[in-house]
């Protein structure tokens, strides 16, 4: 639908997203809305023990069955010459374990791929796994990664005697002696608990082996499709060029549809064997247990600070849940992207870390919506909390006293982390402002004198997006007509896009957004992309200066006039000084597709093609604060007020980043209250369904209010930095510290995740009996 | 080329078969279908049903009977052209099968449905014509013998009665001191015979005891060419008397032309050249 | 199917795309299914010329299974406008084409109304159920009868049904004739065929209302062209448009244009919000898509006693049908009367062609495209002089054609870029055995039997074009070539071409081309064509132009690929990027080949960085728009010896030899499959296919059961040979192979039947050559004497 915005003006313009109508009216076309002709369909035997060995697998009844066509077990895999999963992130002197799509005499956590059925149905493929008859010796089990370091644990390996995949260690400055100047120092353990993605839609896969051409396409739910074929083609035997990555609408990622799984590698494989197109879907039980999970680090840290409160030393112990197996990245959470931001928004002069990376018998985990970013975020306000209330500090005030001062081009963290711009007290400040801070200190007061327990939460936060050296490409290709259409490497599965980057394009162009049509997620069209709006949209933005250089020419050649006289201004070329002679983007559109109008020298066509890396990070920041009530009689936590304030740089388009925001936000802070993935000492999912698993729901949550300071990037053409994951990463320290403080009172210094009523009433309890 | 409505029977008897005849007075016999189903698709002909006889056993076969070949309705060209037993009696018919159509029309047409179906232009007619055979047929009235001289009524009409199925064809086996030839014009598109002249010789010391000429192509059935016949009757066999019987060979037919390949008067040209080319062969073949 | 010569170019490598055809898994549009399709149907109009009085669908729409029925007022109501001419002439008369006819119907098969439906048999009962009624009028179908004064209009807007008038003229045609020493002057008709590909048209449209984006599966040649007309026609956002062409099942021409069929379908799927399949029939095809020639000539030639011919003087009425099909009025024209020098030094031409409606389906490019027109012309009209002077064919062709040379002006419009005749002519007399075989002719007439020998020395125009000279002659686009050449991080290549290939084996030459230019093996190549959502803007394929403009655009992006990897492996061998020399797939320092990093190599750094500085931008594409400079020449002779039965005017090939130049040669499998393609091609015109309509312009040549096409059972086999004379138009040297056979084929059957016939004292006969002809050409001619 067209929308009123005079072309021209387009970036920051709140346009309402294209993409939405057809999402909002059931016209979206998701994997499952795939249907091929002769297609037949797939499902997975799940191991339902979290350590076992396979004695046997019988699978000739299941075959027999009417509507099966064939029954896989890993040996089928191997004999076809199957590679193994691939792993991305590999630290130095790390162990990688080896995992094929399907187990190999032995699962290692439950969900785990054991055998495959494709039928001519999905009913019949659930019906026929039945048939299926395996034979498992359970084997002892470990889930909590600290456990699993001690020398009578079971060992999920046998090459790896220690269950340790790797061992990390940072430090910058000298941390003994800032310990031993300290004027106090506090101990504190902070579990950051295990969450399940939960995209809106499960994963699903149409594998589709064409033997005629020998072409796989690969219709799946994810949001890096030629990431994806580079990994596909690790595992099957394929020439790139030869396979086909289509991410179509994709309903939600969250980081958890970035990787390759064993499922789709099975569809692909099932296809290539049966010459037919495979489909298999992901139901949300599966869901729970076979996609990654994100987080699950315990870390012990004790903190070094003067009287002044300036901190002067930290020192951190982090056991990262791997899981049973490497993820693609899983190493890269907490081994790379958490350690690199232990600085966060302080000056913090000495730090040492060591991370230590477990293997258990859990869902393998990797990045979740923030990705090691949220669980150094988590802790930094932890610890400097915890320091206010040791010296009876304002929260608001010891943050001030340890902001890194403002910066507008580059400042690199005594750990070698570069920041391109920032300005955090600003952003605080803008937030106390908002929220009223001095008068919510003095109606906390006023309260607690009538028994009533508000608390106030400040999380402030710095994260890195645009990850160099990942890149992105970008097509644009102009029409005779004028029209547009863009080709870009990024992918969207709800960040909007097709939206913003079209904006983004009509803006250079001077056209409006209706002209221009946004493709992405399908590598038969699209040049090599992985990344999103600060490389996609630099990409975008190169490519579109590619395309009005090119037209220029075109326009100078029409206007007879020198290239560098003339001017481009709201969709029109013309000679500087001579704004009315001059001519359309579109005229000089089809010119530039009819050289009968060109001189000979000048090539046809105009499109033109960019690939973009960006030189250094890009790092949003901001202050979020919560304001919460706690009932101190059953334990409650009700959220009274949220302020989010944040800084992504330049926006190209306000309503899609508060989307974001609110998104992330309610994320976050669904950690902090509700999300938990909980496992019994066996290894088995306790909350394997949203019976049990509690999502945020919108009638939980405040009306968020959000507010943004613009520092523009250096490192972007456009200034722009991500926004993705600023809520997700500002929000539930913001929430956990707001009870905390409303529970001082109490004496509760220190509270874990999630906030369930029954711990928040426990730590009163204690807290009242010590 | 999409066909309206049919129904589809395949009767495994010929007693059902002519129970679904008989309920179904509007049905056509399905024997190959290389002609019924173009007419199908170009909606030329809408039958209500299609009775196919693929499945009845019995209809197909070739088999010796006395100084008869006994040719079963069903039995494919190609059968017919790779037959011994063809081939050793009555050779014209293998030899002329290796004419018609192509591979896949040999592998699919019948014998019976090619009769049946008495197209004008179709090869079979004018050779067992030639060869003076006798058609079998079923019907509700019972069994029945049609000798082939009453047998082409009209373009695309037979003395077949409604309801009656035609089950096999008996071609004499070729007497001694007989030859015989089909010489085929075809044309350039469809393979049917623009002109088809079979000639069947029998000579007794140089004189012609009998011969059997058939046209094919230049008229709306298949008929024979008498007035050529009887030119020839009793004369010694010698070019002379072949190419002045062949001059006649057109008399009493009504020959009919088209507009883009071949006129009517050109037809009656060729029919004159190709009965002296069938009769001259015909009689080098006499063994 | 592994094959790695060792230079892929130049070498014979089976067709890639065969075993996918062959094992039936090809996918045409037919065999596209969609969630949901229904099925069109279009009832076309049984008169050749009729008033539309009235259109009742009432019983068609409650016909169990339609789904909607729509007629010429539906789709003008809703905005669908006429279907664009792509080539406009000077004072061409233009007039609407609507998809769906709305006053008139104006040849035998022009679309009246459409029906949608559940399935295609439903379909096609209700075009029964619609009742129609007709007004029915006078009908023309002679183009030159058509002219004369009292003819029926087809067109009220064209008077004496002229589209246009075109003359063009070189030299001094009347000094020519008034210095002549004989005239010889014919009247030759160049009959009407149809393109005939395997595979009818097809077209399965789909719509998607929610984004608005509306995509056509169809059989064309050029898809790019096709939603450009799609857009127009629809008026429709082309950026909301893509347009695919899967597996296409030859084309010959036919499948160049935006039909009124294909429109009807994208509207029905608009409206009905469902995928919209249609699949043409054969009988459809023979009335509904263009056909092809259809010229009646007469011509004067000018010569010397010695031979040289001096000049030539040329009327032709064409026949256009009863719309001007997108680039009918550019075949009768442009292709045609610009070739009429021929081979030759031929310095006097002039002619003068009349574009004309008639009540016949409408006329456009097929196999050759007026080039086949100019050459049976010029080579009856070298055989007559020949005739006239009692010389030799060959002899007087020695006399005339030009000396090789390197870019030859004509002196009435092109500049012929490279050729040498004599040397073709020459090894085509050779490889026959000529003096031997006229020989033996002598011998076989003193027994009655004639044998005729037929000599067709030809030259062709295609590489179209340089866009500015072909915008200046009235192409409303450009005729450049795009590609993109995508190096994956693997260093396997996806080349996007805006070629399209229906049989010419681009997936294979293609590649071949690439796979050398980087020196990898053939199967690291994959090529992508026929769909707009992944390619350039293109133009496809016709005219024999996909190797040299789409080939060379590849190349050319190619070559821009080796640019910027040679910038990479500078940097991963720390080299000055002056000193990379890239050969057989490696680059290495000027004079230190030992240490060298692989096309491979350097592909996977573009994309994971790990030596390239930041400032280099990442990943290894190109793209390029390829605008030739100037047109490409093919040429060649070619000899038909047969054997005529003057009995029955049978005619009977006995021997085929073709000598061509097609510049230089990427694949020569492929090469001399489109020789023998196009060869049989030109055969069938000469001696068996022809359109014909009767004087109410009814077609009497509606199925292939009436219509003849070739069969390998009537044809000799074919001898080629090659020479190679490179182009100097693009950097690879080549020309165009796919139609020459069809040009040089038709006259040359021709010349020797005409040659055997010549005791009889027949001098010349219209195509097809069919027995009766023949028969009454030698009846005639006897009866003279």
């Amino acid at each position: 639908m067209a929308q009123a915005v005079a072309p021209g003006k387009l970036m920051g313009a709140p346009l309402k997203r294209k993409e939405d109508p057809r999402f909002i009216t059931g016209r979206g076309t998701y994997v499952d809305n795939i249907k091929l002709p002769g297609m037949v369909y797939l499902a997975i035997l799940r191991s339902p023990y979290a350590h076992a060995r396979i004695k046997r697998i019988d699978t000739n009844r299941a075959r027999s069955w009417p509507g099966v066509l064939a029954v896989y077990t890993a040996e089928d895999l191997k004999r076809a010459g199957v590679k193994p999963m691939p792993v991305a992130a590999r630290l130095p002197g790390s162990k990688v374990p080896e995992r094929y799509p399907l187990a190999v005499d032995r699962v290692r956590f439950v969900g785990e791929g054991v055998a495959a059925v494709v039928a001519v149905d999905r009913y019949v493929a659930r019906d026929a796994l039945d048939l299926i008859e395996v034979e498992y010796e359970p084997l002892p089990a470990v889930v909590d990664p600290e456990e699993a370091l001690k020398p009578e644990a079971p060992r999920l390996f046998d090459d790896i005697p220690d269950n340790i995949s790797f061992r990390r260690q940072v430090s910058a400055g000298d941390v003994e002696r800032a310990f031993a100047e300290a004027d106090g120092v506090v101990r504190e353990r902070l579990i950051n608990h295990r969450l399940v993605p939960n995209a809106m839609e499960p994963r699903a896969a149409v594998a589709w082996y064409q033997p005629g051409t020998g072409d796989l396409t690969l219709y799946s739910t994810n949001q890096n499709p030629h990431i994806i074929r580079s990994w596909l083609i690790s595992v099957i035997d394929l020439p790139e060029h030869k396979v086909r990555v289509i991410a179509p609408d994709v309903g939600g990622g969250f980081g958890s549809k970035i990787f390759l799984y064993p499922d789709e590698v099975v569809a692909a494989f099932a296809s290539m064997q049966l010459g037919r197109p495979v489909k298999w879907v992901e139901d949300r039980s599966e869901n729970f247990r076979a996609t990654i999970h994100g987080r699950d680090h315990i870390t012990d840290f004790e903190v070094a600070y003067k009287r002044d409160g300036t901190l002067l030393g930290l020192k951190v112990r982090t056991y990262s849940n791997l899981g049973a197996y490497l993820s693609q990245y899983g190493q890269a959470i907490a081994g790379v992207l958490y350690t690199a931001m232990l600085h966060g928004v302080y000056r913090l002069p000495n730090v040492s870390a060591e991370v230590i990376g477990v293997l258990t018998n859990t869902t393998p985990t990797d990045a979740y919506r923030g990705a090691g970013r949220p669980e150094a975020a988590y802790l930094l306000e932890r610890v400097v909390d915890r320091v206010a209330r040791e010296l009876n500090f304002d929260p608001a005030e010891i943050r001030r006293r340890n902001f890194i001062p403002p910066f507008d081009s580059f400042y690199k963290t005594p750990l070698g982390t570069v920041y391109d711009s920032g300005n955090y007290p600003a952003t605080l400040e803008r937030a106390l402002e908002l929220v009223g801070y001095r008068q919510l200190r003095e109606e906390q007061r006023r309260l607690r004198e009538q028994g009533r327990y508000i608390g106030i939460g400040l999380s402030t936060y710095v994260e890195i997006t645009g990850l160099p050296p990942t890149m992105d490409g970008t097509h644009i290709r102009v029409h005779p007509t004028g029209k547009v259409e863009v080709f870009t490497g990024t992918h969207a599965h709800g960040q909007g896009h097709e939206t913003t980057f079209a904006q983004l394009v009509a803006d250079q162009f001077g056209i409006s957004p209706d002209d221009v049509e946004v493709h992405h997620g399908d590598t038969g069209s699209i040049p090599y992309g992985s990344r999103s709006a600060p490389v996609g949209g630099s990409a975008t933005y190169q490519a579109a200066l590619k395309v009005v250089e090119k037209a220029r020419k075109v326009a100078a050649h029409l206007l007879e006039a020198a290239e560098a006289d003339v001017e481009f201004q709201g969709g029109r070329f013309f000679v500087r000084g001579a704004p009315e002679k001059g001519v359309t983007f579109q005229q000089v559109a089809a010119a530039a597709y009819n050289p009968g109008r060109l001189p000979p020298d000048l090539e046809p066509g105009l499109e033109a093609t960019a690939f973009y890396s960006l030189p250094s990070n890009a790092c949003p920041f901001g202050a979020h604060v919560a304001v919460v009530e706690v009932d101190p009689e059953t334990g409650q936590v009700k959220l009274l007020r949220y302020v989010a304030v944040d800084d992504c740089g330049r926006v190209m388009n306000p309503l899609v980043v508060e989307g974001q925001v609110h998104g992330g936000v309610a994320q976050g802070i669904g950690q902090a209250l509700w999300e938990y993935a909980a496992y019994d000492e066996q290894g088995n999912l306790l909350t394997g369904s949203m019976l049990d698993y509690a999502l945020p729901v919108a009638s939980y949550l405040p009306s968020f209010e959000t507010a943004r300071t613009e520092t523009p990037s250096p490192v972007t053409p456009l200034g722009v930095k991500g926004v993705g994951e600023a809520g997700t990463i500002g929000a539930t320290q913001a929430v956990v510290n707001a009870v905390v403080d409303a529970l001082e009172p109490f004496g509760v210094k220190y509270l874990n995740m999630p906030l369930t009523p029954e711990r928040v009433w426990r730590a009163i309890r204690t807290a009242r009996l010590g | 080329m999409f066909p309206a409505t049919f129904e589809y029977y395949a009767p495994t008897t010929l007693e059902e078969a002519l129970e679904v005849l008989r309920q179904n007075p509007e049905a056509k016999i399905l024997a190959g279908g290389h002609s019924l189903i173009p007419a199908l698709k170009l909606r030329l002909t809408t039958p209500p049903a299609l009775v196919d006889l693929r499945r009845i056993p019995g209809l197909a076969g070739i088999r010796l009977e006395g100084d008869h070949l006994v040719i079963g309705a069903m039995t494919t060209y190609y059968d017919i052209q790779t037959s011994d037993l063809v081939r050793q009696h009555v050779p014209v018919l293998a030899e002329a099968t290796d004419l018609v159509g192509d591979l896949q029309v040999r592998n699919w047409g019948t014998v019976g449905g090619s009769l049946a179906h008495s197209d004008p232009a179709g090869d079979y007619p004018a050779i067992m014509l030639a060869l003076g055979a006798e058609v079998r047929a079923r019907g509700p009235q019972g069994e029945r013998t049609i000798p082939i001289d009453q047998f082409f009524v009209g373009m695309f009409t037979t003395a077949l009665q409604p309801g009656e199925v035609l089950t096999e064809v008996r071609v004499p086996v070729m007497p001694p001191g007989t030859g015989a030839a089909y010489v085929k014009f075809p044309h350039p598109a469809s393979r049917y015979a623009v002109v088809g002249i079979c000639a069947v010789v029998t000579r007794e010391d140089n004189i012609c005891r009998q011969a059997r000429v058939a046209v094919t192509g230049a008229t709306l059935q298949a008929t024979r060419a008498t007035a050529a016949e009887q030119a020839l009757q009793g004369q010694p066999l010698n070019p002379d008397t072949i190419r002045a019987a062949a001059e006649r060979a057109p008399e009493g037919l009504t020959i009919v032309g088209d507009r883009v390949f071949a006129s009517e008067e050109y037809r009656t040209h060729l029919v004159r050249v190709l009965t002296r080319r069938a009769l001259t062969a015909a009689v080098e073949k006499i063994r | 199917m592994v094959q790695a010569p060792e230079r892929p170019l130049g070498a014979a490598v089976k067709r890639r795309e065969d075993p996918r055809f062959i094992t039936g898994q090809g996918t045409y549009v037919d065999n596209l299914k969609f969630v949901g399709a229904v099925y069109l149907a279009i009832l076309r109009s049984p008169y050749a010329h009729a008033r539309i009085k009235k259109i009742d669908a009432s019983r068609a729409r409650a016909h169990p299974g339609v789904l909607a029925v729509f007629t010429g007022e539906d789709l003008r109501r809703d905005g669908i406008g006429s279907i664009p001419v792509g080539w406009l002439l000077p004072d061409i008369r233009l007039v609407p084409h609507y998809p769906l006819a709305v006053d008139k119907a104006r040849y035998v098969g022009d679309g009246v109304a459409a029906v949608v439906a559940a399935d295609r048999y439903t379909a096609y009962d209700a075009l029964s159920l619609i009742d129609v009624e007709y007004e029915p009028l006078p009908a023309v179908v002679d183009q030159e009868a058509a002219t004369k004064p009292g003819a029926p209009l087809v067109h009220d807007e064209a008077p004496n049904n002229i589209c246009f008038k075109f003359v063009l003229s070189g030299g001094n045609v009347d000094q020519a004739f008034a210095e002549a020493d004989g005239v010889v002057r014919q009247k030759v008709i160049n009959h009407r065929v149809s393109g005939s590909s395997v595979e009818p048209r097809a077209a399965l449209a789909v719509f998607h209302p929610a984004t608005g984006e509306l995509t056509l599966y169809n059989t064309n040649q050029n898809p790019h062209l096709i939603r450009l007309l799609l857009a127009l026609t629809m008026n429709y956002p082309e950026h909301k448009i893509r347009v695919i062409a899967p597996d296409v099942g030859g084309g010959f021409g036919t499948k160049i244009y935006l039909y009124p069929d294909e429109v009807v379908a994208c509207y029905a799927a608009m409206k009905l919000g469902r995928p919209v399949k249609w699949v043409e029939t054969r009988s459809e095809y023979l009335r509904a898509t263009i056909h092809g020639r259809d010229h009646i000539t007469y011509f004067e030639a000018a010569y010397k006693k010695d031979g040289t011919i001096t000049g030539l003087k040329v009327t032709t009425y064409a026949n256009l049908g009863a719309y001007i099909s997108p680039f009918g009025p550019l075949i009768p024209t442009f292709l045609y009367v610009p070739m009429l020098h021929g081979p030759y030094k031929l310095p006097n031409v002039s002619a003068e062609v009349y574009g004309v409606f008639t009540n016949t389906t409408p006329a456009d490019a097929t196999r050759g495209a007026g080039r086949p027109e100019a050459t049976y012309l010029l080579e009856r009209m070298v055989d007559l002089v020949a005739r006239e002077l009692n010389m030799d064919p060959a002899e007087v062709r020695r006399r005339n054609v030009l000396e090789p040379f390197e870019n030859y002006q004509t002196p009435m419009a092109f500049v012929y870029d490279s050729g040498n005749y004599p040397a073709t002519l020459e090894r085509a007399l050779e490889l026959v055995g000529y003096r031997q075989l006229r020989e033996e002719q002598r011998r076989l007439r003193e027994q009655g039997r004639y044998i005729g020998i037929g000599l067709s020395t030809y030259v062709e125009v295609t590489g179209a074009a340089p866009s500015q000279i072909a915008v200046s002659l009235g192409a409303q686009a450009g005729l450049f070539e795009s590609a993109i050449v995508r190096v994956h991080p693997t260093g396997k290549v996806t080349l996007f071409t805006g070629s399209h290939t229906h049989g010419q084996g681009h997936e294979t030459t293609f590649a071949q081309a690439i796979a050398d230019q980087f020196g990898i093996p053939l199967d690291d190549v994959e090529v992508v064509h026929g769909d707009t959502a992944a390619i350039p803007f293109g133009l496809g394929t016709y005219g024999s132009r996909s190797t040299p403009v789409g080939l060379t655009a590849a190349y050319v992006a190619g070559q821009r690929v080796l640019e910027k990897a040679k910038r990479i492996a500078a940097h991963l061998l720390e080299a000055a990027e002056a000193d990379i020399v890239f050969e057989g797939g490696r680059f290495f320092v000027r004079g230190a080949p030992e240490r060298a990093v692989t096309f491979q190599e350097v592909a996977l750094e573009a994309y994971v960085p790990r030596k390239i500085p930041a400032d280099l931008e990442l990943g290894l594409e190109a793209s390029a728009f390829f605008n030739p400079t100037n047109f490409v020449f093919p040429f060649g002779t070619h000899v038909a010896v047969v054997e005529v039965d003057p009995e029955t005017g049978q005619v009977k090939l006995l021997r085929y030899v073709a000598v061509d130049d097609v510049g230089r040669v990427i694949n020569p499998m492929v090469v001399d499959g489109q020789v023998h393609g196009g060869v049989v091609h030109g055969l069938g015109q000469a001696l068996w296919e022809q359109v014909v309509y009767d004087e109410h312009g009814n077609l009497l040549t509606g199925t292939w059961l009436d219509y003849a096409m070739p069969k390998a059972a009537d044809l000799p086999f074919i001898e080629t040979d090659r020479l190679v004379t490179p182009s100097p138009a693009n950097p690879l040297g080549v020309k165009g192979a796919g139609e020459t056979g069809t040009i040089a084929a038709t006259p040359a059957v021709v010349n020797a039947v005409i040659d055997a016939l010549a005791p009889f004292g027949v001098r010349h006969i219209d195509m097809p050559l069919t027995p009766e002809r023949v028969w009454r050409a030698i009846r005639a001619a006897q009866t003279q004497r």
